[in-house]
């Protein structure tokens, strides 16, 4: 009786089965398999248990008048407008937070980060304690610290704090600026009520200052990192060539550094946008606070959640975005 | 034939046993229709859950000893007293006006007694989808100013910040009168009671806007409170009620009937210091048929809502009827001195009813 040969056809080509091109994707295609069936489960699961509960997802809600105001926007928007253009005004607010919260931190951070170098000892011991205390302190405690101890202890009226070109008060900021008719103008009270051409809530401030704050301290050490990165060689070839500190830091260390500072500062901007969902804690109408209001009127809450996940995701997406296009920019060329 | 006669006593034997069987199914079936899975998976837990604001005296506030006192709190208690004859076997579960309905309709807490307005979407089932028991107190929305501002009307507010809790009717009916009035004004809204009155209290709003019981709650806790006074204006109906959810009607049932009992005993002159005497009086006297009956000496009332048949005998034992909860947490026995108005008797031209006990 012969013995069963193995099987392979004439040319000892393997059988498709046992192909080492077929396999990875004959593996790939059925965890993919299982990984749509248990998200199919899920989702039929999911619509069933809502379909029960009479919640199918809807949006015709967006729609419908909102009923409620919102203090201050950018977008026009009163009580009679849709939802959706209520949700639309919190994020544009989102946005006034994040972007300025950005470029503040990344300031503060990066004289925070460089004068970790300073010769100065005392500059120096300051910085290291700036970020010290603010990083090990939970931004929601600052915020609050902020708006109700600091902002709200703001005198009003005519005993308002004014500083040539700004006015601090318990209503707001209010600084020097062109007014409509492009004239220079200083804040001034009239009827008792400060006015200027630019106003800042205190409770918009109160979330700058946290958020500013708070990140600058995380991106100090990003910035002394990526400083502390470039080699000591580079200080004292600069030095020797008869350059200044800071102009070494500027010409020769910084630009250095930037490769490694970047995509940590990159962490922090997420962390930032992030972050200012926190506002609804000091009464800044931003994204979550205009959402959380809409969940509680209609009773939408897996819709509005998406909304929300959605538009985060989508913000931290952007900044990530623009940051790695940025990271290419810096990073040495191979030639 | 041997065959055959073994098998006769075992078909037999079997078919009482088969309608038995069935039997036993169907008082299963018939016994889940009136005993709520809600009550029974409660009994199992040894206590009930309950939802309370926790930060409002006179509704619900934990003193400094750590123990919860208020209106809404004696409804929690009256409920736990229904159930297991035992007023203490409740826990309170801190809500703010944001997360209320997520956390009851998560089961996370039984029964929410916590301020909050019966509506129409809050109780449809395209809304909230809540079921509510009796209103138990019928309150209306104010406005808070400092006295020394000299404001006595809403119109005096024109372009003047007010703080408002979020989340909350009170921010819609504030947008709407303010519209219908034609006063711009600067909400500022926070996402607790607590950040809500401290940002009036800092200044930073020249007034604060809530349920009238709420804000006089509030003030009681003022370092001042002859500092601050309500305007006239009452701006929108607040009937502040308990709520379960449509999900378990015969739970909702359970809580609808403790609240009536509340009342339904004040109507009878029932209270915490004369219910034993009451109910001597009632076993004693056959004649008195309605008194038997909501005692719970006679007829099935307890069992047809899965509660012990003397239930209203714990409940009144326990917290007394609701005209005794009203005086002692916000009415004359309490910081409040809210007066009785429409949440009197129905018999003393107020809006407290409850449907017979039959």
């Amino acid at each position: 009786m012969p013995k069963p040969q193995p099987v392979l056809d004439p040319a000892g080509i393997p059988p498709w089965w046992r192909d080492r091109r077929v396999i990875p994707w004959l593996v790939q295609g059925v965890v993919a398999l299982l990984l749509l069936v248990l998200i199919a489960f899920l989702l039929g699961n999911l619509v069933h248990n809502l379909t029960a509960r009479g919640m199918l997802l809807s949006w015709r809600w967006l729609g419908e008048p909102a009923g409620f105001d919102i203090s201050e926007t950018l977008l026009p928007f009163d009580a009679s407008l849709p939802y959706w253009r209520g949700l639309a005004a919190g994020l544009v607010n989102t946005f006034r937070a994040v972007l300025t919260g950005l470029i503040g931190a990344t300031l503060l951070g990066t004289l925070a980060g460089m004068a970790s170098f300073s010769r100065n000892g005392l500059l120096r011991g300051l910085t290291r304690a700036y970020v010290e205390i603010i990083r090990n302190i939970p931004l929601l405690l600052q915020l609050i610290f902020w708006y109700f101890v600091v902002f709200l202890s703001l005198p009003n009226g005519t005993a308002a704090l004014q500083i040539p070109g700004l006015v601090l008060a318990k209503s707001g900021l209010y600084l020097a600026g062109f007014s409509q008719g492009m004239e220079w103008s200083l804040p001034q009270l009239i009827n008792g009520v400060w006015q200027a051409p630019w106003r800042l809530s205190v409770e918009f401030a109160a979330l700058l200052c946290g958020l500013i704050i708070y990140s600058g301290a995380f991106i100090a050490e990003v910035v002394r990192g990526g400083i502390a990165s470039v080699p000591k060689g580079q200080w004292e070839a600069a030095t020797s060539l008869g350059m200044d500190w800071f102009s070494t830091l500027r010409h020769v260390v910084l630009p250095q550094a930037l490769r490694v500072i970047v995509p940590g500062l990159n962490t922090q901007y997420i962390s930032l946008a992030k972050n200012s969902s926190l506002a609804v804690a000091v009464g800044f109408t931003d994204l979550y606070s205009v959402a959380e209001t809409t969940l509680n009127q209609t009773g939408r809450a897996l819709e509005v959640y998406l909304l929300l996940l959605g538009a985060y995701l989508a913000l931290d997406l952007v900044i990530s975005l623009v940051m790695n296009g940025l990271n290419r920019l810096v990073q040495i060329r191979e030639r | 034939m041997l065959l055959r006669m073994s098998f006769r006593p075992t078909r037999a034997w079997a078919l009482p046993l088969v309608l038995a069987g069935l039997l036993a199914g169907c008082a299963q079936d018939g016994g889940s229709g009136v005993q709520s899975a809600k009550l029974s998976m409660i009994q199992g837990r040894g206590k009930l859950v309950c939802g309370v604001d926790g930060k409002l005296p006179g509704f619900s506030f934990v003193g400094p000893d750590g123990r919860y006192s208020g209106l809404d709190v004696d409804v929690c208690q009256a409920m736990a007293a229904a159930i297991f004859g035992d007023a203490s076997k409740v826990e309170f579960r801190d809500l703010n006006s944001s997360e209320r309905f997520a956390a009851l309709a998560s089961g996370e807490v039984d029964l929410l007694s916590r301020n909050t307005t019966m509506t129409l979407s809050r109780d449809a089932p395209g809304g909230n989808a809540l079921s509510f028991a009796p209103t138990t107190f019928y309150d209306g929305q104010g406005m808070m100013v400092p006295a020394a501002s000299g404001i006595t009307t809403l119109k005096a507010l024109a372009g003047k910040p007010i703080c408002v809790e979020s989340g909350t009717t009170t921010e819609l009916n504030l947008a709407d009168r303010m519209r219908e009035i034609g006063v711009a004004y600067t909400p500022l809204k926070f996402q607790t009671g607590d950040q809500t009155y401290a940002a009036y209290l800092g200044g930073r709003c020249i007034a604060v806007t809530s349920d009238r019981s709420q804000l006089a709650a509030k003030r009681s806790s003022f370092p001042n409170p002859g500092a601050h006074t309500l305007l006239k204006d009452v701006m929108s109906k607040e009937p502040l009620t308990p709520a379960t959810t449509n999900a378990d009607p015969a739970w909702a049932d359970a809580v609808r009937w403790t609240v009536n009992t509340l009342i339904q005993a004040e109507e009878l002159g029932i209270t915490k210091a004369n219910i034993a005497s009451k109910l001597t009086e009632a076993k004693a006297n056959k004649n008195q048929a309605d008194l038997r009956r909501f005692l719970g000496v006679e007829g099935d009332f307890g069992k047809q809502l899965g509660l012990p048949a003397d239930f209203v005998v714990k409940i009144i034992s326990a917290v007394g009827n609701y005209g005794e909860i009203f005086d002692r947490n916000v009415g004359p026995g309490s910081k409040l001195q809210l007066d009785r108005g429409v949440n009197n008797q129905w018999t003393k031209g107020g809006l407290m009813y409850s449907p017979p006990f039959r």
